[in-house]
């Protein structure tokens, strides 16, 4: 019934709307309009076009003013982030510089060079000159920014064993998170899919036999000692997903099939993190926010929503199926003390199976 | 009439009237100008889908999980109690890519206007072959009802994107769109290929072989220039897509492990050993990239024309932009891997990927500033067409722009799969390509229907479109940039993203405003075609080939002999004459030499 009822004041919108357009229409029988434009449409659309491009400026500065502390460029938790943030901040700068010169350039001739009746265009059909300058010097800004880029690209990708990173194993899986620690040896003991035995809580399918494996550590809860360089090698079990953590500014797709790594060194602890200014600003905000959506809530019966504070986050960010929009894992980042003390309450991986 | 070499037998038949039944003239034509306006409204009804589709889920992220009556009428059993479930959320996003960048940016952009305008402006009787140009838009058609019908399956439409990586794609028990809707996709898309190919092979041949005398290459309007490379790029790239779904049946339906190795899922080991998701991504893409480039060189062909046109002068730097449109043609097919840069393929590879994407950004600049110099000292006649025009240069402009930082390898890290994509390939592709498209249909409207659009309506759809476009897609860069991932049915599940809440209201009500606005258009389409100011021979005063036929329509397009062509498109304003425009056709005067290099 409801159906049919939103189905018929969609149609009443719609004929209203068809009846409000031919109404226009009418309206301008009559007038000498003619077919193509003319000064009269030239000098009005010319307005608009500067019209349009305060338009442009006035949204481009209050998306600045009301979500410019949302994109992520500062404060960034691993060794990399600064770099990559400086590296995001020049390109953002380089393409604003051009986005406002070239939009008011092409908004403003638009508006200048309307025709009018007895005006002529300038025959002008090329100028290579013009050309060759216009493209030399957008190829090495370019160039400039991409080399700087690749550096930076390097300097992420290539980790460098030597340092002895931690090892941790990302296993993702529809639709959970879990992680697998190399313990002692630092080593991750042999896994497969193949190897996967529910019954038994071996749900990674890790080799039970292999010696590797029997310090492993198997946790659903990510901790991380600040300073020290990790490397996550990432497993899926049936379809492709992505770890995506934001704050370290690091993702990699965990392919099924294939094992995939990506390394970073975090640098600030949750403990930290939580009391930046920044962060305390933003939790702030977004409490104030759950406040307001709590009182809705409350009002029709429903449970307020709980305070939020901040943790880092490990997201799903490969379109996996119908729960990748709920598909997290806490991630903590603590002192060297405090991750020994949590590692020592874990059980090992033979420990945590079902005899 | 002199006596014209007409390679063509075809030209004798023009001079008797064929006896045409409704069916041979609307349904079944051969005819190129009616083939045309097939392709426009099979891709305006599709279009008309794929807006609908995207009110839908901007209304689930604004408002998730609220009961919504629009969801109950449209989609029945997917929307209990009026609340979106989650599948057919990830179903809507997926069909309504896949709609907009195949069935209305490819088929509907340059189905229509390579049909219409090659023929017409090369100064040729029709395609090379009517016949198979016919067959090209029935396969369209088919695959569209194919696409359509999948929407009605039991288990769902096809859920895994756009993009429809495996393994996602390829197991039923993942996902239910994964079942029967997918096979559909697969058999819609098939089908969309084969008339792609076949249009382009058309297209290719007839550009080539059916030139006018005196139309030499390096005088065919831009227009031509780029549906020549958007064709050859399809012929080389579609096939690779077509292996990829080809090979992914295989791993759906005979067992076969081209994308598939090593899975456990719901509770069982699955057979599959060996092989790759990375080899569909590789696959996709090699298609994917030159795809968006499929879409977007039509568009800029469009607008060349258009606003050389509407400015009363030449295209700035003729040349330039026909090496231009060649380089970004040939630099498109190298680029794919700047899609996969953390698909966890060899970094280097994402080094090397960066780097052929950076060379590809500076023919794009390139066009932008020959369109900027081709409007300075115009004298500027702002129709609705041109205003379009210009409106696809600028959001050609935002939207190119952002797309330096997701080419750069690093950069991508932090933004691949975010809103800051989303907002980047709609600036580009459902802005500024709509837009080409939109300016084509204004501008060439006489020509395909005989009668104008109405003006004054054409002007509000452009200032209220591009008010709401900016609207929704501005604030999208931000939102990404914080770190929200697409492709997520909500995003309440992380207080973290809490206050990307009034963003994302913000960009559904400009979404909503704008799709909704969209019917101010559709009314003035269908409307001018039955009951349209009826139009005169050139209305836009322009002077290529297309405006020296007949308004109405006849089998092989000139009533004699086809004109021949004596000098190239751009002679506006020229200085040697008093006129204001000289067509193609015109014979050079005494003396008389080419006005540019």
């Amino acid at each position: 019934m409801t159906a049919l009822l939103t189905i018929i004041i969609v149609l009443f919108v719609a004929v209203a709307i068809w009846q409000l357009i031919k109404i226009f229409d009418l309206a301008q029988v009559g007038k000498t309009t003619s077919l193509v434009a003319d000064d009269r449409d030239n000098k009005i659309n010319g307005y608009m076009m500067m019209v349009f491009l305060a338009f442009i400026y006035i949204v481009t500065i209050l998306s600045f003013w009301y979500l410019g502390d949302l994109p992520l460029v500062s404060n960034a938790a691993s060794e990399h982030g600064p770099e990559l943030d400086n590296l995001m901040i020049i390109s953002m700068l380089l393409i604003f510089i051009v986005q406002t010169v070239t939009q008011y350039l092409l908004h403003y001739y638009a508006f200048k060079y309307r025709g009018e009746t007895g005006k002529k265009a300038l025959f002008y059909a090329d100028n290579n000159t013009l050309e060759f300058i216009w493209t030399i010097i957008p190829t090495i800004v370019l160039a400039a920014l991409i080399i700087y880029g690749l550096f930076t690209w390097n300097d992420i990708m290539n980790i460098n064993e030597d340092e002895d990173p931690m090892v941790i194993e990302l296993y993702a899986k529809q639709f959970q998170w879990t992680a697998r620690y190399g313990g002692e040896d630092n080593v991750l003991g042999k896994a497969n899919v193949r190897l996967i035995d529910i019954d038994k809580a071996n749900i990674l399918g890790v080799a039970e036999d292999d010696p590797n494996a029997q310090d492993d550590v198997v946790v659903s809860e990510l901790h991380l000692p600040v300073g020290q360089q990790v490397v996550f090698k990432m497993r899926s079990q049936d379809v492709l997903h992505s770890a995506y953590m934001p704050h370290f500014r690091a993702q990699m797709n965990c392919v099924p099939g294939m094992v995939t790594q990506f390394g970073f060194t975090p640098t600030i602890t949750t403990e930290d993190m939580r009391n930046s200014p920044d962060m305390i600003d933003k939790v702030q905000n977004i409490n104030q926010i759950r406040i307001e959506k709590s009182k809705a809530l409350t009002a029709e019966g429903e449970q307020p929503l709980d305070p939020y504070e901040f943790d880092y986050l490990l997201l799903c960010n490969k379109i996996c199926g119908k729960s990748h929009y709920n598909m997290q894992m806490k991630i903590i980042v603590e002192t060297q003390e405090e991750f020994d003390a949590w590692m020592a309450e874990q059980k090992s991986f033979p420990d945590s199976l079902n005899k | 009439m002199s006596a014209t070499l007409d390679t063509h037998g075809h030209d004798d038949h023009d001079v008797h009237h064929h006896k045409e039944t409704f069916v041979t003239k609307y349904i079944f034509s051969q005819d190129h100008k009616m083939i045309a306006k097939q392709y426009l409204i099979t891709g305006t009804i599709m279009g008309v889908i794929g807006v609908l589709m995207s009110i839908m889920f901007r209304m689930q992220i604004a408002w998730p999980e609220k009961p919504n009556v629009l969801f109950e009428a449209l989609l029945g059993k997917w929307a209990p109690d009026g609340v979106m479930d989650a599948d057919i959320y990830l179903a809507l996003v997926t069909i309504h890519g896949t709609i907009m960048v195949f069935f209305v940016l490819t088929a509907g952009l340059s189905g229509t206007f390579s049909n219409l305008l090659i023929p017409l402006q090369i100064g040729a009787r029709d395609m090379a072959s009517g016949f198979l140009n016919m067959i090209s838009y029935w396969l369209f058609f088919v695959s569209s009802v194919i696409m359509v019908i999948s929407l009605f399956v039991e288990a769902g439409p096809a859920a895994a994107g756009w993009t429809i990586y495996p393994p996602l794609s390829a197991l039923p028990m993942a996902q239910g769109g994964s079942g029967m809707g997918m096979t559909l996709w697969l058999v819609s898309m098939a089908i969309f290929i084969a008339s792609s190919l076949l249009g382009s092979l058309n297209y290719i041949v007839t550009i080539i072989n059916l030139r006018t005398k005196g139309m030499s290459m390096t005088r065919l309007p831009l227009t031509i220039w780029a549906f020549f490379v958007t064709a050859i790029l399809g012929v080389i790239s579609f096939p690779v897509l077509l292996s990829a779904a080809l090979l992914l049946i295989m791993d759906r339906s005979f067992g076969t492990s081209f994308f598939l190795s090593d899975i456990f899922i719901q509770g069982e080991v699955l057979h599959y050993q060996g092989g790759s998701p990375v080899l569909f991504e590789h696959l996709f893409w090699f298609l994917g990239h030159p795809e968006v480039y499929i879409v977007i060189l039509p568009a800029m062909g469009l607008v060349s024309e258009i606003m050389a046109t509407n400015s009363r002068k030449p295209i700035f730097g003729y040349r330039a932009m026909i090496m231009s449109i060649l380089a970004i043609g040939f630099l498109s097919t190298i680029v794919w891997g700047h899609h996969m840069f953390i698909s966890g393929m060899n970094p280097f590879l994402g080094s090397v990927f960066t780097f052929t994407t950076l060379l590809i950004a500076i023919p794009s600049a390139v066009k932008a500033f020959n369109w900027i110099t081709t409007i300075w000292k115009g004298n500027l006649q702002l129709n609705p067409a041109m205003l379009f025009s210009i409106g696809f240069v600028s959001t050609f402009i935002t939207g190119g722009l952002t797309g330096i930082i997701l080419g750069d390898s690093a950069l991508d890290i932090n933004v691949h799969d975010t809103y800051f994509v989303v907002a980047h390939f709609h600036l580009v592709m459902g802005i500024s390509a709509l837009y080409g498209m939109f300016a084509g249909i204004y501008h060439w409207f006489p020509k395909m229907f005989g009668r104008m659009l109405n003006k004054n309506l054409g002007y509000l759809h452009f200032w209220v479109t591009a008010i709401c476009a900016y609207g929704v897609f501005f604030p999208m860069h931000f939102i990404g940039m914080a770190g929200l991932p697409r492709r997520y049915y909500t995003n309440s599940n992380f207080p973290l993203f809490d206050d990307t809440a009034n963003a994302n209201v913000i960009i559904t009500m400009f979404a909503i405003v704008g799709g909704l606005f969209q019917l101010v258009y559709l009314w003035n389409f269908f409307y001018s075609i039955f009951y349209g100011k009826k139009t005169t021979k050139n209305p836009w005063k322009s002077t290529t080939l297309e405006w020296t036929t007949e308004v109405k329509h006849i089998h092989g397009n000139w009533e004699g002999a086809i004109p021949h062509v004596h000098r190239w498109p751009y002679d506006y304003s020229n200085p040697f004459h008093d006129v204001d425009f000289i067509p193609q056709n015109v014979p050079m005067k005494e003396g008389e030499e080419e006005l540019h290099h």
